[in-house]
Formats: C-alpha cells, structure tokens, sequence
C-alpha cells in the first residue's frame, strides 16, 4: 500500500523504516519522515556506532529484522553531508567491500 | 494519548468483524493467551494509516485461507495500551511495534510480521507472508473449515 494513498504529497519512502549508512561509518535505522535542508529526519531509531557496538553492522541488522527495532533515539536529523544512501530495511544487504 | 474512539471503532471492527476477538483488558488477555495452547495469531491493531491501512486488509485476505490459526485475538496498540502491553509480554523478546502480527504454537514465537514488513508493501504481499506462515506452523492443526 502506498504511502501516497495516507500522506499525500509525502516522498515515498515517507514512513517506511529505513537504513542510513553515514560518513562517520556510523548507521541508522529508523522511519524515514523527510529529507529537507537540515537533513534527513527519522524517527524511532537505532544507532550502531562501530567504534563501541557490540555486533557487526551485518548482525545488528539482521537482529533488527528478526526482531524489531530497539529505539536508541525517538528522534535523528542527519546532517545531509553524514547521511549516505537511504535503503528499506526489507531490500538491505550489506555492501561487498564493506563500509 | 488515545484517539477519539468514535475514529477508532471502524478501525476495531475491521478486524473483529472478522472473526477474531478483541482483547482490551490485562484480565482477558491472560485468559486468551495464559493457556498457551495450539497455534494463537495476535493482531496488534494501530491507528498508523501507512502501516495499518494495508495490514488490516490483508489480515482479512489471510483469514480466507483454508488453514489458519487456532485462536486469533486482537489488542489495540495505543489506545487499550494496558491490554496491548500485557499482550507484548507475551513475545517480549520481540520489540514492541504496530501494527504487528504474532503467531504462536503452544505459547511460543513461531513467525512475527513486524512494522517494518509490512510498510510501503500491499495487503497481497504481507498476506502471502501470513499464508506461508500458516501452513508451515499451522498445517496440522489449525481449524479447517472454508469460510
């Protein structure tokens, strides 16, 4: 079902949790709200920092899948020149050459 | 904080309407899944348009199936949140999220449709993940019977 059909007007990804990967090598995800001159909101979000994680990207997210989203934060604007692709979480694999 | 019920109510009976059985206190909701026998389908209804407004008809497209659970229940996330916490307690390693859909056999996790698969697809789609989860955990069980 569409996004369009309930939030006109909104970009598609609008409401659909997402995976941000960042130029810090940190990743996000969460619901995507918008992407606008701040950068790109979302809400209800994890956090997997690789400098202090306790898995690898490619566990936490497969964890995430299985089991839900574990909210680090209700709320992240990433600045635009941090925020790298924006992906679903349902179409995620992790890059070949890692990140 | 809750929504006007009068908003709600066609929301409930979506689902209700149905077949399945609203839960809206902690008391009903021991008794429904305290027992924790046979194969248990639990609906977390949501008011969330994106998510809801596609996992409500696809429920009802999933129920058409021949082989289906044996108890369903539904708990209203937000607005019953007693209920529907008590409810999560249930799948408690699973991180709360609605709408949702849980399926149990004998008391334990056997398949759950979080949020976050059931955004941005269509009612066909997350049926069809209901329905393959059906026959693979209810196939020998469940209450066979055409609608």
């Amino acid at each position: 079902m569409s996004g369009h059909i309930f939030h006109p007007g909104h970009e598609e990804l609008h409401g659909v949790t997402v995976v941000v990967v960042g130029a810090s090598g940190r990743t996000w995800v969460g619901r995507y709200q918008e992407t606008s001159e701040r950068g790109v909101l979302l809400h209800d979000v994890a956090i997997h920092d690789p400098a202090t994680a306790a898995l690898p990207r490619e566990t936490w997210i497969e964890r995430l899948r299985k089991f839900g989203i574990r909210v680090d934060e209700p709320r992240v604007i990433l600045p635009r020149k941090e925020a790298g692709p924006i992906t679903r979480l349902t179409d995620w694999s992790e890059p070949l050459s890692g990140a | 904080m809750p929504y006007n019920e009068l908003m709600v109510r066609p929301m409930r009976e979506e689902v209700t309407r149905l077949g399945v059985q609203e839960l809206r206190t902690v008391a009903e909701v021991d008794a429904a899944l305290g027992p924790g026998e046979g194969t248990t389908l639990v609906f977390v209804n949501s008011v969330c348009g994106c998510a809801a407004g596609a996992a409500r008809p696809a429920l009802s497209l999933a129920l058409r199936h021949l082989v289906k659970p044996q108890h369903l229940y539904t708990v209203f996330a937000g607005q019953d949140t007693d209920a529907a916490a008590r409810a999560r307690s249930y799948f408690a390693e699973y991180q709360p999220s609605s709408p949702s859909v849980a399926l149990l056999s004998d008391g334990e996790v056997v398949h759950f449709v979080h949020r976050h698969m059931i955004e941005g697809r269509g009612p066909e789609t997350i049926a069809q993940d209901l329905v393959a989860a059906f026959d693979k955990f209810c196939g020998t069980e469940a209450v066979r019977g055409e609608r």
